[in-house]
């Protein structure tokens, strides 16, 4: 315990450094996603077409897999630093994004990944709203960006959120995954330096690396879970 | 002659192997009313749906006032605007509320300020018998009471025709009169409308025509008394006495 009490400093940090990255990812992958799924329900075939591979590609790859694509493959494709998240404003509130170009490759990667995941979310959603909405909504000569923000995406929305907030939070999860590739400053990087470094046992340390995770986790589980009751009570 | 506002010629639609409009020619003169009738899986919401291209075709052409149905884009949202769709179901926007289902696609699609909107959504919910219902859900409503908001919604876009599939198949008998007056006082108004329903009372004293389908053929047309009366084809007569017997 008191080894947790002694390195409290670097575990907040370090869940500091996780809630950064985590929040930069969320924001990217549900923007990113919200355009994949865009695509897949669009009455344009290439893009349907764009949407469906990206899904294919980035849903089934093992996530180590597309961090080592992002870090090594994007900068002979010319991102050589990713350097255009270094992003004036933000990367004073998220050092990260201007000192550490690891922590940008993680960004992508994770983005890359999770947004997958966040389409087929609200793919789902949009696909739970009856037909008859969109139906209306182009018989009265709405365009299709007008019939998905005005009408189905506020309806799908309810339907999607729960299941959005759980890929948000198995994106927490697999945040780690950045952290044990070297990204500095996140949890899994600070616990991993702690034990590897310092010769700390391994059991203390886990252990609050694991409570850092879930002090991100559980609360988003519960309100996701005040979410769903309200939204029981409502449909009934 | 004055020119017709919708017109169908040689039009052939096929779900997969399922042949579903035959061939179908049509023409709707401005301000008339034309009934549709048949039975189930004839083709007439297929037909409807076709006019202002919910659904594609596989040949044939739909003229509508002068011009050919735009494939995509722009122009066919221009022309959805301009036909009114009502549907059996209603399909009002459930999570606004009545003003704004009627509202959205005047700010939406012509751009016009809320308050020019909202006035006139007023009025037609007013024309309608609802205006004390304008800022409820729609799921507050009674079937009668959505579809006539449904049809203050196309009626918002002031449309140059009026499209009804089977407007009063879902509600309650006792609301069936409510719905049809207000139909009955568009077509009176002018209004040029393709009513497809099974209300003879409506066919007869609001319908200029009644076209008759079956099997995605347009079997017989003729004006309401006449067809009703003295239904020329074997199928019409058969579908009649099924349908008059109760
Ligand atoms: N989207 C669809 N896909 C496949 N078949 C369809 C579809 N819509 C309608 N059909 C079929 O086409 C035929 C005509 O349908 P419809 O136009 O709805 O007839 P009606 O309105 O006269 O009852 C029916 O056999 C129906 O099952
Ligand atoms: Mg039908």
């Amino acid at each position: 315990m008191s080894i947790l009490i002694d390195n409290f400093d670097l575990f907040a940090n370090g869940l500091l450094g996780t809630i950064r990255l985590c929040l930069l990812a969320a924001v990217g992958s549900l923007l990113l996603g919200g355009l994949i799924a865009a695509f897949r329900v669009s009455p344009l075939p290439p893009l349907r077409a764009l949407g469906t591979g990206y899904v294919t590609v980035f849903r089934n790859m093992p996530l180590t897999v597309v961090m080592f694509l992002s870090a090594f493959g994007l900068p002979p494709l010319g991102v050589n630093e990713a350097s255009f998240l270094n992003v004036p404003g933000l990367n004073f509130l998220i050092p990260q994004l201007g000192n550490n170009a690891f922590f940008r490759f993680a960004l992508i990667a994770i983005v890359l990944y999770t947004s997958a995941f966040v389409c087929e979310a609200l793919r789902a959603g949009i696909n739970a709203v009856p037909t008859g909405q969109a139906e209306a909504a182009r018989s009265l000569g709405l365009t299709f960006t007008q019939n998905l923000r005005n009408v189905v995406l506020p309806q799908a929305w309810k339907f999607a959120v729960v299941p959005i907030g759980s890929v948000i939070i198995a994106m927490i999860k697999n945040s780690a995954i950045a952290g044990s590739f070297g990204v500095a400053g996140d949890l899994m990087y600070t616990s991993d330096v702690l034990v590897s470094q310092e010769g700390l046992p391994l059991l203390p340390v886990f252990l609050g690396l694991s409570g850092g995770y879930l002090l991100l986790t559980i609360p988003l589980g519960l309100f996701l879970d005040a979410v769903e009751r309200r939204r029981a009570a409502t449909i009934r | 002659m004055p020119e017709p506002l919708i017109e169908l010629n040689a039009v052939n639609k096929w779900f997969g192997s399922l042949h579903v409009l035959r061939d179908v020619n049509l023409t709707v003169d401005r301000g008339e009313v034309v009934v549709v009738i048949g039975p189930s899986g004839s083709g007439k919401s297929t037909l409807c749906r076709a006019i202002n291209r919910l659904e594609t075709i596989n040949s044939g052409t739909i003229i509508f006032d002068g011009k050919p149905l735009p494939e995509e884009g722009k122009q066919l949202a221009r022309l959805r605007s301009e036909v009114g769709m009502v549907f059996q179901s209603f399909n009002l926007f459930s999570h606004l509320t009545i003003l704004e289902n009627v509202t959205l696609g005047p700010i939406k699609v012509r751009r016009e300020s809320k308050a020019v909107a909202k006035e006139r959504a007023m009025k037609l919910l007013d024309r309608v018998g609802i205006g004390n219902q304008a800022d409820k859900h729609p799921g507050q409503l009674s079937g009668g009471q959505q579809q006539r908001a449904a049809i203050a919604r196309a009626l918002a876009m002031q449309p140059k025709a009026m499209l009804f599939d089977e407007p009063t198949s879902a509600l309650d008998p006792e609301m069936v009169g409510e719905v049809l007056d207000v139909m009955t006082s568009l077509a009176v108004e002018g209004m040029t409308m393709i009513v497809v329903t099974h209300e003879m009372g409506f066919a007869r004293h609001a319908a200029k025509r009644v076209v008759f389908m079956a099997d995605g053929e347009l079997v017989e047309q003729a004006p309401p008394a006449e067809f009703f009366d003295n239904p020329r084809s074997e199928r019409a007569r058969d579908f009649l006495s099924k349908v008059l017997q109760h």
